[in-house]
Protein backbone atom coordinates (compact mmCIF):
# COMPACT_ATOMS: atom_id res chain seq x y z
CA UNK A 1 0.00 0.00 0.00
CA UNK A 2 2.68 2.46 1.16
CA UNK A 3 4.62 1.75 -2.50
CA UNK A 4 1.87 2.30 -4.20
CA UNK A 5 0.86 5.64 -2.50
CA UNK A 6 4.75 7.01 -2.79
CA UNK A 7 4.69 6.16 -7.06
CA UNK A 8 1.22 7.14 -7.46
CA UNK A 9 1.49 10.70 -6.96
CA UNK A 10 4.12 11.70 -9.19
CA UNK A 11 3.65 9.30 -11.75
CA UNK A 12 0.09 11.12 -11.75
CA UNK A 13 2.23 14.86 -11.97
CA UNK A 14 4.31 13.28 -14.48
CA UNK A 15 1.54 11.92 -16.46
CA UNK A 16 -0.46 15.34 -15.62
CA UNK A 17 2.29 17.72 -17.15
CA UNK A 18 3.04 15.65 -19.87
CA UNK A 19 -0.50 15.95 -20.71
CA UNK A 20 -0.47 19.91 -20.70
CA UNK A 21 2.74 20.34 -22.38
CA UNK A 22 3.51 18.05 -25.23
CA UNK A 23 0.66 19.66 -27.28
CA UNK A 24 2.55 22.66 -26.99
CA UNK A 25 5.59 21.53 -27.83
CA UNK A 26 4.80 19.14 -30.75
CA UNK A 27 3.50 22.28 -31.88
CA UNK A 28 6.44 23.97 -31.67
CA UNK A 29 8.42 21.30 -33.04
CA UNK A 30 6.45 21.10 -36.37
CA UNK A 31 6.34 24.61 -36.73
CA UNK A 32 9.56 24.55 -38.38
CA UNK A 33 9.21 21.57 -40.57
CA UNK A 34 9.15 22.42 -44.36
CA UNK A 35 6.26 20.04 -44.88
CA UNK A 36 2.87 21.24 -45.92
CA UNK A 37 1.12 18.70 -44.40
CA UNK A 38 1.85 19.63 -41.27
CA UNK A 39 2.26 16.54 -39.24
CA UNK A 40 4.47 14.56 -42.10
CA UNK A 41 7.93 15.44 -40.85
CA UNK A 42 10.17 16.51 -44.11
CA UNK A 43 13.79 15.81 -42.51
CA UNK A 44 15.88 16.66 -45.79
CA UNK A 45 14.96 20.39 -45.20
CA UNK A 46 13.82 20.77 -42.12
CA UNK A 47 14.25 22.93 -39.61
CA UNK A 48 13.22 25.76 -41.28
CA UNK A 49 11.90 29.10 -40.84
CA UNK A 50 9.76 29.71 -43.86
CA UNK A 51 6.16 29.71 -42.03
CA UNK A 52 7.65 32.53 -39.88
CA UNK A 53 8.83 34.36 -43.17
CA UNK A 54 5.29 33.51 -44.54
CA UNK A 55 3.30 34.81 -41.25
CA UNK A 56 5.15 37.95 -41.40
CA UNK A 57 4.05 38.76 -44.90
CA UNK A 58 0.39 37.50 -44.25
CA UNK A 59 -1.32 41.42 -44.16
CA UNK A 60 -4.47 39.54 -42.67
CA UNK A 61 -3.00 38.30 -39.74
CA UNK A 62 -0.36 40.80 -39.31
CA UNK A 63 -3.58 43.77 -39.31
CA UNK A 64 -5.49 41.97 -37.03
CA UNK A 65 -2.45 41.25 -34.52
CA UNK A 66 -1.96 45.05 -33.94
CA UNK A 67 -6.02 45.26 -33.50
CA UNK A 68 -5.90 42.90 -31.15
CA UNK A 69 -2.89 44.12 -29.76
CA UNK A 70 -4.69 47.80 -29.14
CA UNK A 71 -7.59 46.49 -27.61
CA UNK A 72 -5.83 44.69 -25.06
CA UNK A 73 -3.46 47.28 -23.64
CA UNK A 74 -6.95 49.41 -23.47
CA UNK A 75 -9.14 46.78 -22.09
CA UNK A 76 -6.28 45.75 -19.51
CA UNK A 77 -5.73 49.46 -18.48
CA UNK A 78 -9.97 49.90 -17.78
CA UNK A 79 -10.26 46.52 -16.17
CA UNK A 80 -7.51 46.76 -14.04
CA UNK A 81 -9.27 50.68 -12.52
CA UNK A 82 -12.85 49.18 -12.45
CA UNK A 83 -11.44 45.99 -10.74
CA UNK A 84 -9.75 47.65 -8.34
CA UNK A 85 -12.78 49.47 -7.26
CA UNK A 86 -14.62 46.68 -6.93
CA UNK A 87 -12.42 44.81 -4.90
CA UNK A 88 -11.38 47.69 -2.92
CA UNK A 89 -15.49 48.42 -1.97
CA UNK A 90 -15.79 44.83 -1.64
CA UNK A 91 -12.93 44.24 0.88
CA UNK A 92 -12.30 47.23 2.86
CA UNK A 93 -15.85 48.72 3.00
CA UNK A 94 -18.16 46.19 5.08
CA UNK A 95 -21.56 46.31 4.76
CA UNK A 96 -22.96 48.66 2.87
CA UNK A 97 -25.99 48.87 0.52
CA UNK A 98 -25.52 47.12 -2.97
CA UNK A 99 -22.56 45.03 -1.47
CA UNK A 100 -24.20 41.41 -2.61
CA UNK A 101 -25.06 42.82 -6.13
CA UNK A 102 -21.81 44.17 -6.46
CA UNK A 103 -20.05 40.71 -4.99
CA UNK A 104 -22.77 38.51 -7.56
CA UNK A 105 -22.23 40.80 -10.38
CA UNK A 106 -18.32 40.04 -10.41
CA UNK A 107 -18.47 36.60 -9.91
CA UNK A 108 -21.00 35.57 -11.81
CA UNK A 109 -18.58 36.81 -15.31
CA UNK A 110 -16.20 34.07 -14.31
CA UNK A 111 -18.31 31.20 -14.91
CA UNK A 112 -20.71 32.65 -17.01
CA UNK A 113 -20.71 30.94 -20.46
CA UNK A 114 -18.80 33.10 -22.94
CA UNK A 115 -21.52 32.73 -25.65
CA UNK A 116 -24.43 33.81 -23.46
CA UNK A 117 -22.00 37.03 -22.11
CA UNK A 118 -21.63 37.71 -25.82
CA UNK A 119 -24.82 37.26 -27.41
CA UNK A 120 -26.06 39.60 -24.25
CA UNK A 121 -23.33 41.89 -25.16
CA UNK A 122 -24.78 42.39 -28.63
CA UNK A 123 -28.24 43.12 -27.70
CA UNK A 124 -27.25 46.04 -25.62
CA UNK A 125 -25.18 47.29 -28.12
CA UNK A 126 -27.81 47.24 -30.30
CA UNK A 127 -30.46 48.34 -28.48
CA UNK A 128 -28.15 51.55 -27.24
CA UNK A 129 -27.63 52.07 -30.81
CA UNK A 130 -31.14 52.62 -31.72
CA UNK A 131 -31.72 54.65 -28.35
CA UNK A 132 -29.08 57.27 -28.15
CA UNK A 133 -26.93 56.59 -31.33
CA UNK A 134 -23.80 55.10 -29.08
CA UNK A 135 -21.67 53.14 -29.63
CA UNK A 136 -22.13 53.70 -33.44
CA UNK A 137 -22.12 50.36 -35.72
CA UNK A 138 -19.86 47.57 -33.95
CA UNK A 139 -15.63 47.76 -33.86
CA UNK A 140 -12.98 48.50 -31.33
CA UNK A 141 -15.06 50.19 -28.53
CA UNK A 142 -18.08 48.03 -28.53
CA UNK A 143 -15.19 44.75 -28.31
CA UNK A 144 -12.85 46.70 -25.49
CA UNK A 145 -16.54 47.23 -23.61
CA UNK A 146 -17.53 43.44 -23.80
CA UNK A 147 -13.88 42.43 -22.82
CA UNK A 148 -13.46 44.89 -19.95
CA UNK A 149 -16.91 43.06 -18.31
CA UNK A 150 -15.81 40.17 -17.87
CA UNK A 151 -11.79 40.46 -17.61
CA UNK A 152 -12.92 43.15 -14.38
CA UNK A 153 -14.09 39.89 -12.77
CA UNK A 154 -10.85 38.48 -12.88
CA UNK A 155 -8.95 41.69 -11.56
CA UNK A 156 -10.99 41.86 -8.42
CA UNK A 157 -10.80 38.24 -7.60
CA UNK A 158 -7.00 38.59 -7.69
CA UNK A 159 -7.32 42.08 -5.96
CA UNK A 160 -9.54 40.91 -3.17
CA UNK A 161 -7.29 38.11 -1.78
CA UNK A 162 -4.62 40.07 -1.50
CA UNK A 163 -6.59 42.49 0.35
CA UNK A 164 -7.47 40.34 2.07
CA UNK A 165 -4.00 38.87 3.40
CA UNK A 166 -2.56 42.25 4.74
CA UNK A 167 -4.70 43.59 7.75
CA UNK A 168 -5.92 47.39 7.57
CA UNK A 169 -3.80 48.58 10.32
CA UNK A 170 -1.25 49.78 8.17
CA UNK A 171 -3.78 51.58 6.67
CA UNK A 172 -5.33 52.81 10.45
CA UNK A 173 -1.51 53.58 11.25
CA UNK A 174 -1.60 56.39 8.04
CA UNK A 175 -5.02 57.75 8.62
CA UNK A 176 -3.98 58.18 12.71
CA UNK A 177 -1.26 60.19 11.40
CA UNK A 178 -3.35 62.53 9.83
CA UNK A 179 -2.98 60.97 5.83
CA UNK A 180 -6.57 62.12 4.40
CA UNK A 181 -8.08 59.23 2.31
CA UNK A 182 -6.79 59.46 -1.19
CA UNK A 183 -3.41 59.75 0.56
CA UNK A 184 -3.71 56.55 1.91
CA UNK A 185 -4.83 55.06 -0.78
CA UNK A 186 -1.79 56.15 -3.29
CA UNK A 187 0.57 55.99 -0.13
CA UNK A 188 0.03 52.86 1.46
CA UNK A 189 -2.68 50.69 -0.14
CA UNK A 190 -1.67 50.89 -3.59
CA UNK A 191 1.79 50.13 -3.59
CA UNK A 192 0.53 47.04 -1.05
CA UNK A 193 -1.25 45.82 -3.92
CA UNK A 194 0.93 46.51 -7.16
CA UNK A 195 2.11 43.01 -7.56
CA UNK A 196 -1.84 41.78 -7.53
CA UNK A 197 -2.37 44.67 -9.85
CA UNK A 198 0.23 43.79 -12.51
CA UNK A 199 -0.75 40.00 -12.58
CA UNK A 200 -4.27 41.62 -12.78
CA UNK A 201 -3.17 43.67 -15.67
CA UNK A 202 -1.20 40.60 -17.49
CA UNK A 203 -4.33 39.00 -17.18
CA UNK A 204 -6.68 40.86 -18.43
CA UNK A 205 -4.48 41.35 -21.42
CA UNK A 206 -4.33 37.66 -21.97
CA UNK A 207 -7.88 36.98 -21.60
CA UNK A 208 -8.79 40.30 -24.38
CA UNK A 209 -6.08 39.10 -26.82
CA UNK A 210 -7.42 35.41 -26.67
CA UNK A 211 -11.05 35.44 -26.63
CA UNK A 212 -12.73 34.46 -29.92
CA UNK A 213 -16.55 33.85 -28.81
CA UNK A 214 -17.43 37.43 -27.37
CA UNK A 215 -15.37 39.31 -30.04
CA UNK A 216 -17.61 37.37 -32.62
CA UNK A 217 -20.74 39.18 -31.51
CA UNK A 218 -19.21 42.32 -30.21
CA UNK A 219 -17.22 42.89 -33.47
CA UNK A 220 -18.50 44.80 -36.56
CA UNK A 221 -17.50 43.75 -40.72
CA UNK A 222 -14.53 45.85 -40.49
CA UNK A 223 -12.80 44.82 -36.74
CA UNK A 224 -11.82 41.13 -36.75
CA UNK A 225 -9.15 40.61 -34.20
CA UNK A 226 -6.40 37.77 -34.02
CA UNK A 227 -8.35 34.79 -32.35
CA UNK A 228 -11.22 35.03 -34.46
CA UNK A 229 -8.78 35.13 -38.01
CA UNK A 230 -6.81 32.30 -35.99
CA UNK A 231 -10.27 30.27 -35.73
CA UNK A 232 -11.96 31.08 -38.86
CA UNK A 233 -8.45 29.51 -40.46
CA UNK A 234 -8.12 26.67 -38.17
CA UNK A 235 -11.93 25.49 -38.40
CA UNK A 236 -10.82 24.20 -42.48
CA UNK A 237 -7.90 22.43 -40.78
CA UNK A 238 -4.37 22.63 -39.86
CA UNK A 239 -2.18 25.20 -41.21
CA UNK A 240 1.86 25.57 -40.38
CA UNK A 241 1.99 29.33 -40.56
CA UNK A 242 -0.40 29.30 -37.54
CA UNK A 243 2.34 26.69 -35.80
CA UNK A 244 4.62 29.42 -36.55
CA UNK A 245 2.11 32.34 -34.84
CA UNK A 246 1.41 29.75 -31.86
CA UNK A 247 5.13 29.08 -31.16
CA UNK A 248 6.32 33.15 -31.22
CA UNK A 249 2.71 33.78 -28.88
CA UNK A 250 3.69 31.04 -26.75
CA UNK A 251 7.30 31.96 -26.22
CA UNK A 252 6.49 35.61 -25.27
CA UNK A 253 3.66 35.22 -22.79
CA UNK A 254 6.23 32.02 -21.08
CA UNK A 255 9.08 34.24 -21.06
CA UNK A 256 6.84 37.32 -20.13
CA UNK A 257 5.17 35.16 -17.27
CA UNK A 258 8.52 33.77 -16.01
CA UNK A 259 9.78 37.44 -15.32
CA UNK A 260 7.05 38.90 -13.92
CA UNK A 261 6.78 35.47 -11.51
CA UNK A 262 11.00 36.56 -10.25
CA UNK A 263 9.82 40.52 -9.96
CA UNK A 264 7.14 39.42 -7.84
CA UNK A 265 9.07 36.92 -5.67
CA UNK A 266 11.92 39.39 -5.77
CA UNK A 267 9.22 41.99 -4.25
CA UNK A 268 7.99 40.32 -1.95
CA UNK A 269 11.49 39.38 -0.50
CA UNK A 270 11.90 43.48 -0.26
CA UNK A 271 8.67 43.42 1.64
CA UNK A 272 9.22 41.14 3.49
CA UNK A 273 13.12 41.77 4.85
CA UNK A 274 10.91 45.81 5.42
CA UNK A 275 8.44 44.03 7.60
CA UNK A 276 10.72 42.10 9.88
CA UNK A 277 12.98 45.33 9.71
CA UNK A 278 9.62 47.31 10.78
CA UNK A 279 9.01 44.39 13.93
CA UNK A 280 12.52 42.90 15.01
CA UNK B 1 -16.49 62.53 7.47
CA UNK B 2 -18.53 63.39 4.67
CA UNK B 3 -15.31 64.07 1.72
CA UNK B 4 -14.94 60.39 3.11
CA UNK B 5 -18.01 58.96 2.53
CA UNK B 6 -18.48 60.84 -0.84
CA UNK B 7 -14.87 58.82 -2.21
CA UNK B 8 -16.13 55.83 -1.02
CA UNK B 9 -19.44 55.98 -2.76
CA UNK B 10 -17.87 57.10 -5.28
CA UNK B 11 -15.80 54.07 -5.32
CA UNK B 12 -18.40 51.61 -5.16
CA UNK B 13 -20.18 53.29 -8.08
CA UNK B 14 -17.70 53.19 -10.93
CA UNK B 15 -17.80 49.22 -11.24
CA UNK B 16 -20.88 49.04 -9.95
CA UNK B 17 -22.34 50.91 -12.65
CA UNK B 18 -20.50 49.84 -15.48
CA UNK B 19 -21.43 46.20 -14.10
CA UNK B 20 -24.97 46.88 -14.23
CA UNK B 21 -24.92 48.62 -17.33
CA UNK B 22 -22.78 45.75 -19.10
CA UNK B 23 -23.82 43.00 -17.42
CA UNK B 24 -27.38 42.91 -15.73
CA UNK B 25 -29.00 45.12 -18.24
CA UNK B 26 -27.79 42.50 -21.41
CA UNK B 27 -29.39 39.74 -19.50
CA UNK B 28 -32.98 41.66 -19.08
CA UNK B 29 -32.64 42.44 -22.12
CA UNK B 30 -32.52 38.65 -23.73
CA UNK B 31 -34.88 37.74 -21.33
CA UNK B 32 -37.43 40.13 -22.81
CA UNK B 33 -36.52 39.17 -26.56
CA UNK B 34 -36.77 35.83 -26.15
CA UNK B 35 -40.39 36.57 -25.70
CA UNK B 36 -40.55 37.89 -29.08
CA UNK B 37 -41.21 36.80 -32.30
CA UNK B 38 -38.71 36.75 -35.01
CA UNK B 39 -39.89 39.29 -38.04
CA UNK B 40 -38.16 40.80 -40.86
CA UNK B 41 -36.95 44.38 -39.30
CA UNK B 42 -34.15 45.96 -37.48
CA UNK B 43 -34.12 44.73 -34.92
CA UNK B 44 -35.04 41.48 -36.11
CA UNK B 45 -37.54 40.60 -33.74
CA UNK B 46 -41.13 42.08 -32.61
CA UNK B 47 -41.47 45.05 -30.31
CA UNK B 48 -42.06 43.78 -26.57
CA UNK B 49 -44.25 46.08 -26.21
CA UNK B 50 -46.46 48.52 -28.18
CA UNK B 51 -48.66 51.58 -27.69
CA UNK B 52 -52.44 50.90 -29.03
CA UNK B 53 -54.12 54.64 -30.02
CA UNK B 54 -51.13 56.08 -27.98
CA UNK B 55 -52.77 55.80 -24.70
CA UNK B 56 -52.44 51.84 -23.70
CA UNK B 57 -49.19 49.60 -23.61
CA UNK B 58 -50.34 46.50 -24.76
CA UNK B 59 -47.39 43.88 -24.07
CA UNK B 60 -46.50 41.26 -26.41
CA UNK B 61 -45.04 38.05 -24.95
CA UNK B 62 -44.61 35.19 -26.93
CA UNK B 63 -44.17 32.00 -25.74
CA UNK B 64 -43.72 30.86 -28.73
CA UNK B 65 -39.48 29.98 -28.53
CA UNK B 66 -40.09 28.11 -25.16
CA UNK B 67 -42.64 25.92 -26.83
CA UNK B 68 -40.52 25.43 -29.80
CA UNK B 69 -37.25 24.32 -27.61
CA UNK B 70 -39.10 22.16 -25.08
CA UNK B 71 -41.41 20.37 -28.36
CA UNK B 72 -37.79 19.85 -30.56
CA UNK B 73 -35.52 16.94 -30.32
CA UNK B 74 -32.57 19.10 -31.68
CA UNK B 75 -32.30 21.59 -28.61
CA UNK B 76 -33.27 18.26 -25.78
CA UNK B 77 -30.78 16.76 -27.35
CA UNK B 78 -28.19 18.82 -27.76
CA UNK B 79 -29.02 20.18 -24.10
CA UNK B 80 -28.89 16.60 -22.84
CA UNK B 81 -25.84 16.00 -24.60
CA UNK B 82 -24.02 19.32 -23.61
CA UNK B 83 -24.49 18.18 -19.49
CA UNK B 84 -23.18 14.68 -20.41
CA UNK B 85 -20.02 15.75 -21.62
CA UNK B 86 -19.87 18.55 -19.24
CA UNK B 87 -20.09 15.80 -16.49
CA UNK B 88 -18.02 13.41 -18.13
CA UNK B 89 -14.85 16.23 -18.37
CA UNK B 90 -15.40 16.93 -15.27
CA UNK B 91 -15.42 13.79 -13.79
CA UNK B 92 -11.80 13.39 -15.66
CA UNK B 93 -10.38 16.75 -14.82
CA UNK B 94 -11.05 15.69 -10.94
CA UNK B 95 -9.25 12.46 -11.82
CA UNK B 96 -6.57 13.61 -12.72
CA UNK B 97 -6.57 17.15 -11.25
CA UNK B 98 -6.65 15.61 -7.65
CA UNK B 99 -3.38 13.78 -7.29
CA UNK B 100 -1.63 16.46 -9.48
CA UNK B 101 -3.14 19.49 -6.91
CA UNK B 102 -2.22 16.70 -3.50
CA UNK B 103 1.63 16.12 -5.19
CA UNK B 104 2.03 20.24 -5.63
CA UNK B 105 0.71 20.55 -1.80
CA UNK B 106 2.89 17.84 -0.35
CA UNK B 107 6.08 19.08 -2.35
CA UNK B 108 9.38 20.94 -0.59
CA UNK B 109 8.47 24.60 -0.95
CA UNK B 110 11.19 25.36 -3.29
CA UNK B 111 9.57 22.98 -6.24
CA UNK B 112 6.09 23.75 -5.18
CA UNK B 113 6.59 27.21 -6.58
CA UNK B 114 7.60 26.03 -9.84
CA UNK B 115 5.22 23.07 -10.04
CA UNK B 116 2.48 25.56 -9.45
CA UNK B 117 3.74 28.32 -11.82
CA UNK B 118 4.17 25.01 -14.43
CA UNK B 119 0.20 24.52 -14.04
CA UNK B 120 -0.23 28.29 -14.18
CA UNK B 121 1.67 29.16 -17.21
CA UNK B 122 -0.27 26.99 -20.14
CA UNK B 123 -3.41 28.92 -18.84
CA UNK B 124 -1.73 32.24 -19.98
CA UNK B 125 -0.93 30.97 -23.54
CA UNK B 126 -4.01 31.22 -26.00
CA UNK B 127 -6.80 28.82 -25.02
CA UNK B 128 -7.64 28.40 -29.10
CA UNK B 129 -3.88 27.92 -30.12
CA UNK B 130 -3.74 24.91 -27.23
CA UNK B 131 -6.71 23.39 -28.59
CA UNK B 132 -6.01 23.89 -32.10
CA UNK B 133 -2.45 22.11 -30.88
CA UNK B 134 -4.63 19.07 -30.43
CA UNK B 135 -5.58 18.79 -33.77
CA UNK B 136 -2.20 18.09 -35.01
CA UNK B 137 -2.07 15.22 -32.38
CA UNK B 138 -5.22 13.68 -32.93
CA UNK B 139 -5.50 13.98 -36.69
CA UNK B 140 -5.81 10.13 -38.34
CA UNK B 141 -2.14 11.26 -40.03
CA UNK B 142 -1.51 12.86 -36.77
CA UNK B 143 1.44 12.83 -34.44
CA UNK B 144 -0.52 10.43 -31.86
CA UNK B 145 -1.31 8.00 -34.95
CA UNK B 146 1.85 8.25 -37.23
CA UNK B 147 3.73 7.23 -33.44
CA UNK B 148 1.50 4.01 -32.83
CA UNK B 149 2.02 3.16 -36.69
CA UNK B 150 5.36 3.33 -36.65
CA UNK B 151 5.95 1.10 -33.52
CA UNK B 152 3.71 -1.01 -35.35
CA UNK B 153 1.08 -1.14 -32.43
CA UNK B 154 -1.48 -0.66 -34.63
CA UNK B 155 -2.12 -0.86 -38.75
CA UNK B 156 -4.99 1.32 -39.64
CA UNK B 157 -5.03 5.05 -38.26
CA UNK B 158 -7.56 5.40 -35.21
CA UNK B 159 -10.29 7.87 -35.84
CA UNK B 160 -10.01 10.27 -32.91
CA UNK B 161 -10.89 13.46 -34.51
CA UNK B 162 -14.70 14.36 -34.81
CA UNK B 163 -15.50 12.30 -31.64
CA UNK B 164 -16.73 12.81 -28.05
CA UNK B 165 -13.11 11.40 -26.92
CA UNK B 166 -11.48 14.76 -28.67
CA UNK B 167 -13.93 16.57 -26.94
CA UNK B 168 -13.07 15.12 -23.38
CA UNK B 169 -9.40 15.70 -24.39
CA UNK B 170 -10.36 19.27 -24.98
CA UNK B 171 -12.10 20.48 -21.81
CA UNK B 172 -9.81 19.01 -19.16
CA UNK B 173 -6.72 20.04 -21.09
CA UNK B 174 -8.05 23.55 -21.28
CA UNK B 175 -9.72 23.49 -17.90
CA UNK B 176 -6.98 21.81 -15.74
CA UNK B 177 -5.85 24.80 -14.12
CA UNK B 178 -9.43 25.96 -13.25
CA UNK B 179 -9.36 22.62 -11.26
CA UNK B 180 -5.99 22.35 -9.65
CA UNK B 181 -6.08 25.67 -8.25
CA UNK B 182 -8.68 25.34 -5.78
CA UNK B 183 -8.11 21.89 -5.12
CA UNK B 184 -4.67 23.11 -4.12
CA UNK B 185 -5.27 26.29 -2.42
CA UNK B 186 -7.56 23.64 -0.06
CA UNK B 187 -5.43 20.70 0.37
CA UNK B 188 -2.28 23.24 0.66
CA UNK B 189 -3.93 24.40 4.27
CA UNK B 190 -4.41 21.16 5.68
CA UNK B 191 -3.16 20.40 9.21
CA UNK B 192 -1.00 17.47 8.81
CA UNK B 193 -0.77 16.13 12.12
CA UNK B 194 -4.31 15.33 11.68
CA UNK B 195 -2.98 12.55 9.38
CA UNK B 196 -0.68 11.88 12.33
CA UNK B 197 -3.58 11.57 14.50
CA UNK B 198 -5.12 8.78 12.02
CA UNK B 199 -2.02 7.11 11.27
CA UNK B 200 -1.72 6.87 15.55
CA UNK B 201 -5.04 5.50 16.15
CA UNK B 202 -3.92 2.53 13.50
CA UNK B 203 -5.29 4.13 10.48
CA UNK B 204 -3.81 2.72 7.09
CA UNK B 205 -2.62 5.69 4.50
CA UNK B 206 -5.41 4.98 2.01
CA UNK B 207 -8.29 4.91 5.44
CA UNK B 208 -6.80 8.27 6.49
CA UNK B 209 -7.00 9.63 3.24
CA UNK B 210 -10.60 8.23 3.05
CA UNK B 211 -11.58 9.72 6.13
CA UNK B 212 -9.75 13.15 6.70
CA UNK B 213 -8.05 14.37 3.65
CA UNK B 214 -11.05 13.95 1.07
CA UNK B 215 -13.59 14.87 3.82
CA UNK B 216 -11.65 18.12 4.45
CA UNK B 217 -10.86 18.81 0.77
CA UNK B 218 -14.85 18.72 -0.65
CA UNK B 219 -15.04 22.98 -0.53
CA UNK B 220 -11.79 22.64 -3.28
CA UNK B 221 -13.73 19.20 -5.19
CA UNK B 222 -17.09 21.46 -5.65
CA UNK B 223 -15.11 25.08 -6.48
CA UNK B 224 -13.27 22.98 -9.04
CA UNK B 225 -15.73 20.91 -10.33
CA UNK B 226 -17.99 24.13 -10.72
CA UNK B 227 -15.39 25.90 -12.31
CA UNK B 228 -14.96 23.01 -14.96
CA UNK B 229 -18.61 22.17 -15.39
CA UNK B 230 -20.12 25.24 -15.55
CA UNK B 231 -18.33 26.66 -18.81
CA UNK B 232 -18.10 23.21 -20.24
CA UNK B 233 -21.68 23.55 -20.75
CA UNK B 234 -21.83 26.72 -22.56
CA UNK B 235 -18.09 25.36 -24.65
CA UNK B 236 -18.20 26.74 -28.26
CA UNK B 237 -14.88 27.17 -29.57
CA UNK B 238 -13.56 23.38 -28.18
CA UNK B 239 -16.67 20.82 -30.06
CA UNK B 240 -16.33 23.20 -32.56
CA UNK B 241 -12.71 22.59 -33.22
CA UNK B 242 -12.89 18.95 -32.05
CA UNK B 243 -15.94 17.61 -31.46
CA UNK B 244 -19.03 15.87 -33.64
CA UNK B 245 -20.90 17.03 -36.48
CA UNK B 246 -23.68 15.21 -35.73
CA UNK B 247 -24.36 16.38 -32.46
CA UNK B 248 -24.01 19.53 -31.53
CA UNK B 249 -23.72 21.22 -28.01
CA UNK B 250 -26.17 23.66 -26.76
CA UNK B 251 -23.52 26.51 -27.36
CA UNK B 252 -22.83 25.41 -31.22
CA UNK B 253 -26.73 25.57 -31.85
CA UNK B 254 -27.13 29.38 -29.88
CA UNK B 255 -24.40 30.75 -32.65
CA UNK B 256 -26.03 28.98 -35.72
CA UNK B 257 -29.22 30.40 -34.41
CA UNK B 258 -27.98 33.93 -34.32
CA UNK B 259 -25.48 33.60 -37.06
CA UNK B 260 -26.99 31.35 -39.18
CA UNK B 261 -30.79 31.86 -39.32
CA UNK B 262 -30.20 35.34 -37.89
CA UNK B 263 -33.51 33.87 -35.07
CA UNK B 264 -32.44 36.70 -32.41
CA UNK B 265 -35.83 35.33 -30.02
CA UNK B 266 -34.83 31.38 -30.14
CA UNK B 267 -30.94 32.20 -29.53
CA UNK B 268 -32.22 34.39 -26.88
CA UNK B 269 -34.24 31.49 -25.35
CA UNK B 270 -31.66 29.46 -25.61
CA UNK B 271 -29.62 31.16 -24.30
CA UNK B 272 -32.23 32.02 -21.24
CA UNK B 273 -33.16 27.54 -20.77
CA UNK B 274 -29.50 27.15 -20.41
CA UNK B 275 -28.91 29.97 -17.75
CA UNK B 276 -31.85 28.25 -15.93
CA UNK B 277 -29.77 24.87 -16.46
CA UNK B 278 -26.86 26.56 -14.81
CA UNK B 279 -28.60 28.34 -12.17
CA UNK B 280 -28.19 25.46 -9.55
CA UNK B 281 -24.71 24.98 -10.08
CA UNK B 282 -23.94 28.39 -10.46
CA UNK B 283 -25.28 29.24 -6.74
CA UNK B 284 -23.64 26.25 -5.11
CA UNK B 285 -20.32 27.66 -6.62
CA UNK B 286 -21.55 31.61 -5.15
CA UNK B 287 -22.23 30.03 -1.86
CA UNK B 288 -18.85 28.09 -1.58
CA UNK B 289 -16.91 31.62 -2.98
CA UNK B 290 -18.61 33.51 -0.08
CA UNK B 291 -17.84 30.85 2.37
CA UNK B 292 -14.28 31.23 1.56
CA UNK B 293 -13.89 34.80 1.74
CA UNK B 294 -15.98 34.77 5.16
CA UNK B 295 -13.14 32.47 6.28
CA UNK B 296 -10.24 34.75 5.87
Amino acid sequence: MIRHRRYFVPTMLAFGFAFLYVPILSMIVYSFNNSRLVTVWDSAHSPTLKWYVLLFQNTQIMSAARLSLGIATLNACISVVLGTLAGLALVRFGRFKGRTLLGAMTAAPLVMPEIITGLSMLMLFVAMERLIGWPAGRGITTITIAHVTFSMAYVTVIIQSRLANFDESLEEAAMDLGARPHIVFFRVTLPLIMPAIISGWLLSFTLSWDDVVISQFAAGPSSTTLPMVIFSKVRLGVSPDVNALATLMVLIVASGVVASAFWVRASERRRAREMQLANP
Amino acid sequence: MRPRRFGRQLVTAVPMLWLLLFFMVPFILVFGISFTQAQLSIPPYSPLWEWVDHRVLALRVHLSNYAFLATDALYISSYLYSLKVAAISTFWCLLLGYPMAYGIARAAPATRSLLLMLVILPFWTSFLLRVYAWIGLLKNNGVINNILMSLGVIHEPIVMMQTDFAVYIGIVYSYLPFMILPLYANLEKHDRTLLEAAADLGARPWKAFMRVTLPLSLPGIIAGAMLVFIPAVGEYVIPSLLGRSDQLMIGRVLSDEFFENRDWPVASAVAIAMLLLLVIPIVIFQRQQGREMAHK
